[in-house]
């Protein structure tokens, strides 16, 4: 048998046969390859770049600066400043956490709460994400770990913006304050800052009022991302537009001389021009520290704010609600004048009798003889209760709205009270019972059911003052437009009603027998006009009123009657207006007088209404209206 | 007839004269595809040597160390130890099914000191010679006959079976796919293939319901619906897409594609290194890289048909074909052709046993382009036969 026979020679050919087949399917599968190549890369590769792009880049937020808030002339009430922080890159420190917390430890303090908290944060995050170690640190401290940087491995120190108020307590119930989002402010608002790490928005006061123009919008940062989402360098950055400054019409040296006056007292007190109602001074005191919520407040300071009985976080001038007391009788006068009442005459005897009930005058003995004039400088209970009977409570109900009173004034702070002026509908809405004709009574000098804010018995002192229906407003300027104002009209009384009116808060100060004739204001060309007020805060029963009503020093400060004043200056052309109200201060010798007075005299000789002002937009065309000069 | 044509019909060459007639253009090509994959590994591995690139190259210059001592070998010598080897990688692969260790699910290799062996790398070479062996001794007719033909199916089927079931569906399809190719080769009769494909076709959803693994079947259903599963396996087809559509025309630039240097592409040093080639050369890189590897496999068909001996064409065919459907396998995986299924890119992936079996691959290729003019005769069966 040969070697090789014909049956070789035909599987050779055979083999050659079908490597020839099986070459034409390697080319085919090859030239498909090519063609799926030729599909994605050429016909589909603009919409795979895209693809890519959106893989590769990611848009970071960045948080625009903060509108500032300044007063009437242009001076920082609340800022911005250097926020100097150090970070920690948990990767990037080559000796552990641990290590580096103890060496940076030496360098600034590091409590061991604090400790706990950045190992939680290095623990939720993505070990290359930065964690914040210690932040708002002093120059000196931030210089200090500068200078160690070299041994401090992973430590990176960063310079950020925070919020600030250089004045603390003094503005604090105007501006409020900034803190962290929390999930209910995110319900209505959209803005995707809210999501961003560390932003604060306005809580309170005009922080939160005018967040919307004050916390600007959001810049973008164009990132190159990879697939774990660490960031690998900046494509691209865009600022964003900054929040719009707010100008108020406070008087920063007003308001701080209002404070510093105020000091320990739980009190409110507001300062307003009566020409346009802006409002130069507001403030409520206790205060407290806005700063504090923008750092992060402890559980300590949160504990002392809140069960302090002196209420710090309260805006008592527009959020606090009292009797308004005697301060409530230049408005009874106002309507007493308008119904024809002006030549009524009462003989005061120190008490009033209707139906079974006696109604006393704070005077035991009474005042005698008295008339409008007297019976507003000496605060004759009695005149008033006669007043009352005469008008109705309708009337009466109608004149306090008009000045005022019982409705929110519209200041553009949020947290404003409307207070209470009883009426025939409200009672029997509230209570289900008609109006008893003894409670007009007691309307008529301002006790049971009435309560207003301080703002509103400004805005009463205001509109006496004026002769026209001014309201407060806080804000003249926000960005570059003016803030908008309802038109200033006449207010609904006669000019003989404000003249008289006036004439017998003139005499409270300026007259011997006057309440506040001790304490008026003795500078010519800078007298004030007022009225005195005392709100009872309990009730005074008639075994106490026959052994003697005691005195408010023998009571605890919750029973102490509140001490209350409103106030206009000068009296020949008044310009100013002015509330004080001390909680549970009818103590001594006025207080509330004093304090008025002492600001209203600061505000006059300053001539704070009519310096010129620094508002950034040309002020022509929002000045107010000049006074009604009654006839 | 000069004594050396002689010499080389009988098979008695000098190894110096051995050496000088390896074909050393295609050295060089193999040489110039497994730069390009240097370039790509130190491209993922974000312009570094380290930690792929460099190694890379190590194992190159061993396996080309392999590719010549294999070329030098005679042919008859690869052909007698043709069944030992399969019996070797055959007992390796039973081992690894039972003492195997277990790593990732799946039991793939054995540890002999520092090194890994894939028995089922050792087998896609063993499987082809012990092919080759056999069939050498068949004559066309022989091929068809149903007791003649048992004994190769067997061959075939035994080793993919266990394979598949360690599971690596990438390897045994290959195994499959070579045996079969080389049973055609051999003159199979069209009687018998005509048949089976339509059995096969018939017998898909039968495999689907009761042999594929739960992740086997997910990755198909994947595939065939990417976005059933956009952040898990479904993830990696459109991140691969993404970064070779990406690549355009001309692609990003070396070192440039942010797909792979932004972590996006999975595997990217292994099985997806295609897709960073994409990305980076776009479609002129990656179509001059399938046109490197299909003159690879043109020279391999070439050194087929040359050879004097079944053996020999019937083992450079399945060489090439073994090269070929790796290829095949990977590039369309890459592509979103294929399910996704472990098939390294043969000489660009990074990978130690894949990189040495490749070149030994080579290796035993271009000892049939040395031995081409032996002749040996269909009952002889090499030098211990």
């Amino acid at each position: 048998m040969s070697l090789f026979d014909a049956k070789d020679k035909s599987r050779y050919a055979t083999f050659s046969r079908r490597t020839l087949m099986v070459t034409g399917g390697m080319t085919a599968v090859f030239a498909t390859l090519a063609g799926r190549l030729y599909q994605l890369q050429i016909l589909e590769g603009d919409q795979f770049m895209t693809r890519a792009e959106e893989n590769r880049v990611s848009q970071r937020l960045v948080a625009p600066l903060r509108g500032r808030i300044l007063d009437r002339f242009a001076q920082e009430l609340a800022n911005n400043r250097r926020n100097y922080r150090v970070l920690l890159i948990p990767e990037q420190a080559s000796d552990g956490i641990d290590a580096a917390l103890d060496t940076i430890g030496q360098i600034i303090l590091i409590t061991p709460t604090q400790r706990e908290r950045i190992k939680r944060d290095i623990a939720q995050n993505k070990k290359f994400v930065p964690v914040t170690v210690a932040e708002n640190l002093t120059w000196e401290e931030f210089a200090r770990v500068n200078l160690h940087l070299p041994y401090l491995s992973g430590i990176q120190p960063d310079v950020g913006e925070t919020r600030a108020y250089p004045f603390n307590d003094e503005m604090s119930h105007i501006l409020g304050y900034v803190a962290s989002v929390s999930p209910d402010d995110k319900k209505d608002d959209q803005d995707p800052l809210l999501d961003l790490p560390g932003f604060r928005i306005g809580k309170r006061g005009i922080e939160k009022q005018f967040d919307a123009e004050i916390r600007g919008t959001a810049g973008a940062s164009r990132v190159e991302v990879n697939v774990y989402g660490r960031v690998i360098r900046e494509l691209g950055h865009e600022p964003g537009t900054p929040g719009s400054d707010i100008y108020l019409t406070i008087d920063r040296d007003v308001q701080r001389f209002t404070a510093e006056r105020m000091a320990g007292e739980s009190a409110a007190c507001v300062v307003m021009d009566v020409t346009n109602g802006d409002v130069l001074a507001l403030c409520s005191t206790p205060g407290f520290d806005p700063n504090l919520f923008n750092v992060g407040i402890n559980h300590g300071q949160w504990n002392a704010l809140t069960s302090d009985d002196h209420t710090p976080l309260m805006n008592k001038a527009l959020s606090g609600a009292y009797p308004p007391g005697s301060t409530f009788k230049p408005a009874m006068a106002m309507a007493a004048v308008e119904a024809g009442l002006d030549d009524l005459q009462v003989v005061c005897t120190g008490s009033i009798t209707l139906g079974n009930n006696v109604f006393h005058c704070w005077k035991r003995g009474g005042h005698g003889h008295v008339d409008l004039h007297r019976g507003i400088q000496q605060s004759c209970d009695v005149f008033f209760y006669e007043v009352a009977k005469r008008l109705g409570i309708d009337k009466m109900e109608d004149a306090a709205h008009k000045l005022g009173l019982g409705e929110r004034t519209g200041i553009e702070i949020p947290g404003e009270r409307s207070g209470v002026i009883p009426g025939r509908a409200w009672k029997e809405q509230h209570y289900g019972v008609p109006w008893q004709q003894g409670e007009t009574l007691v309307t008529g000098i301002g006790q049971g059911y009435v309560l207003v804010t301080p703002l509103q018995l400004c805005t009463l002192a205001a509109r006496i003052a004026s002769g026209n229906q001014v309201s407060p407003r806080i804000t003249r300027v926000v960005g570059q437009s003016v803030q908008p104002r309802p038109q200033i009209k006449a207010l609904p009384f006669s000019d003989k009603a404000i003249l008289a009116v006036q004439s017998g808060m003139n005499a409270v100060c300026n007259e011997p027998g006057g309440t506040a004739y001790a304490w008026r204001i003795p500078d010519a060309g800078f007298e004030m006009a007022g009225k005195t007020g005392t709100a009872q805060v309990r009730r005074i029963t008639k075994e106490e009123r026959a052994t003697g009503v005691k005195s408010n020093q023998s009571l605890p400060w919750k029973l102490r009657d509140h001490a209350l004043f409103i106030a206009f200056a000068p009296v020949q052309q008044p310009r100013y207006a002015c509330v004080c109200m001390i909680e549970h201060g009818a103590v001594g010798a006025h207080p509330q007088v004093q304090i008025a007075r002492d600001v209203l005299l600061f505000a006059q000789q300053r001539n704070s209404a009519q310096l010129p002002t620094a508002y950034p937009v040309n002020a022509a065309g929002i000045d107010g209206v000049a006074n009604r000069r009654p006839a | 007839m000069n004594t050396r044509a002689y010499a080389a019909g009988r098979g008695t060459l000098s190894t110096r004269e051995k050496l000088l007639d390896i074909n050393w253009g295609l050295v060089l090509l193999i040489a110039v595809v497994a730069s390009i994959g240097f370039a790509m590994l130190y491209s993922v591995a974000g312009g570094s040597f380290s930690p792929w690139a460099g190694k890379q190259m190590v194992r190159f210059a061993i396996g080309l160390a392999f590719l010549i001592l294999a070329a030098v070998v005679d042919l008859r010598v690869w052909m007698s130890l043709a069944y030992p080897a399969y019996a070797l990688a055959f007992l390796l692969l039973v081992g690894v099914e039972v003492a195997g260790s277990a790593g990732l699910g799946a039991q793939r290799w054995i540890e002999l000191g520092p090194i890994e062996l894939q028995p089922s790398e050792l087998m896609k070479i063993s499987l082809v010679l012990a092919l080759a062996r056999y069939l050498h001794g068949l004559s066309v007719e022989d091929v068809s006959k149903p007791l003649k033909l048992a004994i190769p199916l067997a061959m075939i089927v035994a080793p993919a079976a266990l394979v598949l079931h360690q599971p690596n569906l990438g390897t045994a399809s290959i195994l499959m796919a070579d045996g079969c190719v080389l049973l055609f080769l051999s003159g199979l009769s069209w009687w018998w293939i005509a048949p089976t494909v339509t059995a096969i076709a018939a017998a898909v959803p039968i495999g689907w319901e009761f042999f594929l693994h739960d992740y086997q079947k997910a990755r198909v259903m994947t595939f065939l619906n990417p976005s059933t599963d956009a952040l898990g396996a479904g993830w990696n087809i459109s991140q691969a897409e993404i970064a070779l559509g990406s690549g355009g025309v001309a692609g990003k630039g070396f070192v440039q594609g942010t797909q792979s240097q932004l972590n996006f592409l999975p595997e990217k040093e292994t099985d997806f290194i295609f897709t960073t080639l994409g990305e980076e050369f776009g479609f002129v890189g990656s179509l001059a890289l399938l046109l490197l590897f299909a003159l690879i496999i043109g020279y391999g068909i070439r050194i087929a048909m040359a050879s004097r001996s079944q053996f020999g064409r019937l083992l450079a065919m399945g060489l090439t074909l073994n090269f070929f459907f790796y290829i095949l396998i990977n590039t369309a995986m890459v592509m979103g052709l294929i399910p996704v299924v472990g098939i390294p890119l043969p000489l660009i992936s990074y990978g130690g046993t894949a990189m040495l079996t490749v070149m030994f691959g080579f290796g035993l290729l271009m000892s049939v382009h040395v031995h081409r003019q032996v002749e040996i005769p269909r009952h002889a069966a090499g030098l211990f036969g």
